[in-house]
């Protein structure tokens, strides 16, 4: 298909746009098949580069001849396009609208990318579970990386390669997956250098409504108990949702068949329901009229602290049960790629100091979450301002890095990124040049050939120029565990995301800036100290034996 | 001592208010402090009935600190319980604390505390006396207005007789005077009290004073009258009850050049309740976010600071933006008046934005113009319904700002929080009382010690890292966003001892921490060359990044009470337990974590 059939009018002049906090900006509008381009005449500098995947809805509205169209973008930004002619302005509407809602992968924008930098060292390369599994070898000899999802066939969603216990042969694991839902039977998510307990995760087991039981199922997970020890599973449902889980042929672990497990039933919403909190929250922040009581209110209703409060107590509890109890744990949701992954990835942030770094946090979303088949590609194709019918789309990784910003604030020095980094990863969640979270697992990656065809995040971000700007000059090295608070009165708002684009962030970027300077400064003189020690010390060495004669 | 039957029982259990801690001390009691709590802090105690532990004594403090005793025996929890009773129950000032205190100064010291602030070099500051406002006399022996301070600055225009017939036709005699001057436009602040125009009274001097005002600025031909009070507690002023009580506001139809403009601030029996339901909701265990977002919705707090902001904001707007000079007043002009002409000029007048600045301001706006801090702070035989937030309300909207721009203050929450510390110890005599004329009757500046000396000696635990003070230059005004989203819970005003509840490690304590380091250095670089320069060798000069301080700071001290957040609130780590996730209580038994309180030092301050 050519883009060049979706775009009637490439090029509209006298386009007005009107942003935010910013003056507005008169021009010429283009049309490319992945941008929606604003460029002023006057000096020919491009005010305005949209990537049409960044596109979440669109209004039209007419005043006379005079088009304006309210273009709504999935990093919550909203921007109005005052167009001249009311052709040209339908031409550009529907043009913006189809072009933003290409259903084929293999039309999206990585794959016409070509970066303008280097490549010097390939994110596709960098965390591959080879490597991660030498790290797990150095510590225990208990695991071993079995190829049974080699061709993708025992479970979709998994990777070719999975950290599951030594004694289990892969005959076991298939039986354990047909066990699971979508196959996804019980790996290894986390290794607790500290104690050597575990985390693992799953999907919920097909007990069905008469009780099916699986004894490799049973025998795999019993397997990362030490003798006389029990472990935790925590079913990130609640026990009613659980209970109808069992009516589709889902369930939950029952005690008399995990004797050595103690169910904790917790309650994070499900995806759907996730998607109307951050509608519901997106649509309060943006109303500014509110009076303080509606605002509260709306706030409230849309429930979307609640949320992050759930998610992250969930995580914490885990990582208590690990650290504090000196337990292993198994956690499952229903499919085990959504509300799993958020309680895995946050207990690891609490318990890893590794996971603070940012090689370390990448490859804990790589692990996490891209690897472990959450589906990026469903749950980010809309964002806040879908009107559409929701299908399968969910803010379940912006909730984790809300969960993230919220520990982050709470141990502002120990962790090596900063803010940037987590809203960076937002944006990059939902459009992008880089084709990392593309697609839905694993499998689906191989398929489209994106090592080859595209470019990884990766391989941008962590170039020294780009990196600079995610650092946080505060870090300091902490290897402790972080207990972060969940009392209401310690969650925040996430401005940086939510309040984004309706304040002016001037004040607050200068004072960021007047921060690190402080700290860079400090870094400056320790050196000149330093060298004029050494300096001193040179001279006072050569002049010594002149003195003593 | 007479009140203190037992002045030390042994085995006291301290619970923790959100955890299932506790740890296990020795209580005692002197006349001025249970330790580490002052008694004035202390709002209200309350014996709970027996438990197998112990019998629970509970206190609440005034900086919203709740402590949660277990005492083993009765009698002893009855008899301290009995005694904080009347200890907290001053019945003369002699018996606060201001009083006893004495911090080993001689009277010299003494007196250049209270020689810091100058009121009167402060008007000159802001240009008056000028050609349009004098200072009057007519208050010197406090015989127009008891309330008011001795010297007033008026209209030139403004004779003896205007002022005096219009003080008469003012509640409690507090006619206009100007509160703040600025001089770009020549346009002033001003503040009163209602008119008592109750059946459609008018008074000519009145009238003339207010003409007087609008004279005084040749920028604009009409001068803003702001009430502060609601729609509703107006509505009540046409009530006979309240006519007949000669109350009211200004008839529109008999002042000409005047525009009168409404704001609502509730007044402080509403403030009252706001906060009581605030700290309520807060102070829940296992509070979820719903219970907390609505609670705090219900509270309304937040919804009065933003009233006090906007009607700020629309003050500064009318002074800065269209050179027009306000008349500002609520009922008595004590409170909403105070803190509406004190914000406004903060967002005005960049000096108010810094540490002596912000002092001054408190003084003059607050102090000097009769804020009653000894019924609003129930410093002494308290009435309940005089009792209210207003001053806390006022910190809290500097805090708000704060929060909008980190670099436009000299100093951070914690010189805020602190000044809200004392402000009810009664430790220092700044706050005492009611009125200026109260002040001299006790003999504060010769028998107390000034805060403002105190906090100034101990300024490099206040400051903000970040301030920048040519931030005034591009900002001479401050306009804040008033949208709701952007105001937010003051945890740590509110929280302050709640531990478990703050970020364990605190930027400002790091950043502090580096300045401080980067001054050390700059000398060690120094000193460093001097030392090079006599082996002849020349080293390029230092190009310092931030400008020299003018003098090194005294040594922080170690006591302090801020010592809480500012050293000890960079515990990494924490424990588990004590955030209570929940849910594995007993289970397989969790360990115990080693206790964090220790309760044997700071026995001289008041907080442990």
């Amino acid at each position: 298909m050519e883009f060049a059939e979706l775009i009637k009018t490439p090029r509209v002049d006298g386009v007005v746009l009107h942003r935010p906090f910013m003056p507005t900006v008169e021009g010429t509008l283009c049309l490319t098949g992945h941008h929606l381009i604003l460029s002023s005449r006057q000096d020919n500098t491009e005010e305005l580069w949209l990537l049409h995947a960044n596109i979440d809805s669109t209004e039209k509205r007419f005043v006379g001849s005079l088009g304006t169209i309210i273009v709504k973008c999935k990093d919550l930004r909203v921007i109005q396009l005052d167009i001249p002619g009311m052709e040209e302005c339908l031409n550009i509407a529907s043009s913006i609208e189809a072009l933003s809602t290409l259903d084929s992968v293999s039309l999206m924008y990585p794959f016409f990318y070509r970066p303008l930098f280097e490549v010097i060292e390939d994110g596709w390369q960098l965390f591959v579970p080879e490597e991660a599994f030498k790290d797990l070898e150095s510590m225990t000899d208990e695991w071993r990386l079995s190829e049974v999802n080699k061709d993708f066939s025992v479970c979709p969603s998994y990777p070719s390669l999975l950290t599951v216990p030594k004694d289990i042969d892969d005959e076991s694991l298939c039986k354990a997956a047909s066990f699971r839902h979508g196959g996804r039977f019980p790996v290894l998510s986390y290794y607790h250098k500290k104690n050597g307990m575990v985390m693992m995760r799953a999907a919920q087991p097909l007990t069905g409504t008469n009780g099916r039981r699986c004894k490799e199922d049973e025998k795999l997970i019993n397997a990362t108990l030490c003798a006389g020890k029990r472990g935790y599973i925590i079913d990130t449902r609640t026990i009613a949702v659980a209970q109808q889980a069992k009516a589709r042929g889902g369930g939950f672990e029952q005690e008399a068949n995990y004797p050595q497990w103690r169910r904790i039933h917790k309650a994070i919403e499900r995806s759907n329901v996730l998607q109307e909190s951050l509608i519901k929250l997106v649509e309060a922040c943006n109303d500014q009229s509110h009076s303080m009581d509606r605002w509260l209110s709306k706030l409230e209703a849309s429930n979307w602290q609640s949320n992050v409060k759930e998610i992250l107590t969930t995580a914490c509890l885990a990582a208590q049960c690990i650290d504090r109890e000196g337990a292993s744990v198994l956690v499952h949701g229903t499919e085990g790629t959504d509300s799993t992954l958020q309680v895995t990835s946050l207990a690891q942030i609490i318990l890893d100091p590794a996971c603070r770094t940012i090689r370390g946090f990448e490859a804990l979303i790589e692990r996490e979450w891209l690897q472990a088949g959450h589906p990026f590609h469903q749950r980010c194709a809309q964002s806040a301002y879908s009107n559409g019918k929701p299908r399968s789309e969910a803010p379940v990784f912006l909730l984790f890095l809300d969960c993230v910003w919220q520990i982050l604030r709470q141990f502002p020095c120990s962790f090596q990124f900063n803010e940037n980094f987590l809203i960076m990863l937002f944006e990059h969640a939902y459009a992008s040049q880089f084709s990392t979270f593309l697609g839905n697992s694993v499998a689906e990656r191989v398929k489209l050939l994106l090592s080859q065809k595209t470019v990884s995040l990766w391989s941008w971000v962590n170039r020294p120029q780009e990196l600079e700007r995610f650092l946080n000059p505060l870090y300091e090295p902490n290897n402790l565990v972080i207990w972060p608070s969940v009392a209401p009165q310690s969650l925040l708002l996430w401005e940086g995301v939510f309040l984004r684009w309706n304040r002016s962030t001037k004040c607050l970027d200068e004072a960021y800036q007047e921060m690190a300077h402080i700290i860079e400064y400090n870094k400056e003189l320790q050196n000149k100290v330093n060298s004029l020690r050494r300096q001193l010390a040179q001279l006072e060495t050569e002049d010594s034996p002149l003195q003593t004669p | 001592m007479e009140h203190i039957r037992t002045p030390k029982v042994e085995q006291v259990k301290l619970l923790d208010r959100f955890s299932n801690k506790s740890v296990i001390g020795t209580l005692h009691l002197t006349a001025t402090h249970l330790i580490f709590i002052l008694h004035h802090h202390i709002a209200s105690v309350e014996k709970l009935s027996l438990t197998t532990s112990g019998c629970p004594l509970l206190i609440q403090c005034r900086n919203f600190r709740l402590v949660h005793f277990v005492i083993p025996r009765e009698r002893d929890c009855h008899d301290i319980y009995s005694s904080l009773l009347r200890l907290l129950r001053p019945v003369s000032y002699d018996e606060l604390y201001a009083f006893s205190y004495n911090p080993k100064q001689n009277d010299q010291q003494r007196e250049e505390g209270w020689q810091l602030i100058d009121l009167a070099a402060e008007f000159e500051r802001m240009g008056v006396p000028c050609d349009q406002w004098q200072l009057t006399d007519v208050n010197r022996e406090y015989k127009v207005c008891e309330t008011y301070p001795r010297d007033l600055y008026v209209p030139i225009t403004a004779s003896k007789p205007i002022i005096v017939g219009s003080s008469r036709f003012r509640s409690k005699g507090r006619f206009p005077v100007l509160t703040y001057f600025y001089q770009e436009k020549k346009a002033a602040v001003c503040r009163c009290s209602q008119p008592l125009s109750g059946f459609s009274a008018r008074c000519l001097e009145d009238e003339h004073m207010l003409q007087a005002i609008s004279k005084a600025n040749h920028n604009s031909r009409y001068v803003y009258v702001m009430d502060t009070r609601p729609k509703v507690e107006r509505h009540e002023l046409n009530a006979l009850a309240n006519r007949a009580a000669g109350k009211g506001y200004e008839n529109e139809d008999n002042y000409s050049n005047i525009r009168f403009q409404f704001v609502g601030i509730e007044n402080i029996h509403v403030m009252r309740g706001s906060l009581q339901k605030l700290l309520e909701v807060v102070g829940t265990r296992s509070l979820s976010m719903t219970d907390y977002l609505v609670g705090l919705e219900n509270s309304g707090w937040l919804r009065h600071i933003k009233a006090i902001m906007d009607a700020a904001i629309f003050l500064a707007k009318a002074v800065t933006v269209e050179g027009a000079s306000v008349l500002v007043h609520c009922s008595d002009g004590w409170d909403r008046t105070a803190q509406v002409c004190a914000l406004g000029s903060l967002l005005m007048d960049p000096y108010y934005r810094t540490i002596k600045g912000f002092m001054v301001l408190i003084e003059k706006d607050w102090i000097s113009f009769g804020h009653k801090f000894a019924d609003r702070c129930d410093q002494l035989d308290p009435d309940p319904k005089e009792v209210s937030p207003i001053f806390t309300q006022f910190l809290e909207c500097v805090w708000q700002l704060t929060e909008q721009f980190p670099q436009a203050f000299e100093f951070s929450e914690w010189f805020l929080i602190q000044i809200h510390e004392h402000v009810h110890s009664c430790q220092f005599g700044n706050f005492l009382g009611n009125s200026q004329r109260q002040r001299e009757v006790l003999q504060l500046k010769e028998r107390t010690y000034s805060l403002w000396a105190h906090l100034l000696s101990e300024k490099q635990n206040y400051l903000n890292p970040v301030y920048s003070p040519s931030f005034a230059e591009s900002h001479p005004v401050l306009e804040p966003s008033t949208q709701a989203c952007h105001f937010k819970f003051w945890r740590n005003m509110y929280h302050q001892y709640d531990r478990s509840m703050h970020p364990r490690q605190s930027i400002l304590k790091q950043v502090l921490t580096f300045k401080e380091s980067n001054r050390e250095l700059e000398g060690t670089v120094q000193a460093l060359k001097t030392k090079l320069q006599k082996f002849g060798v020349s080293t390029s000069p230092l190009k310092p990044q931030t400008p020299p301080r003018e003098r090194s700071l005294p040594p922080r001290p170690q006591s302090l009470i801020l010592g809480a957040p500012l050293l000890k609130r960079t515990v990494e780590g924490s424990s588990a337990t004590e955030n209570g996730y929940g849910e594995l209580t007993g289970s397989f038994g969790s360990k115990n974590e080693p206790a964090v309180v220790t309760l044997e030092f700071g026995v001289a301050r008041m907080t442990c």
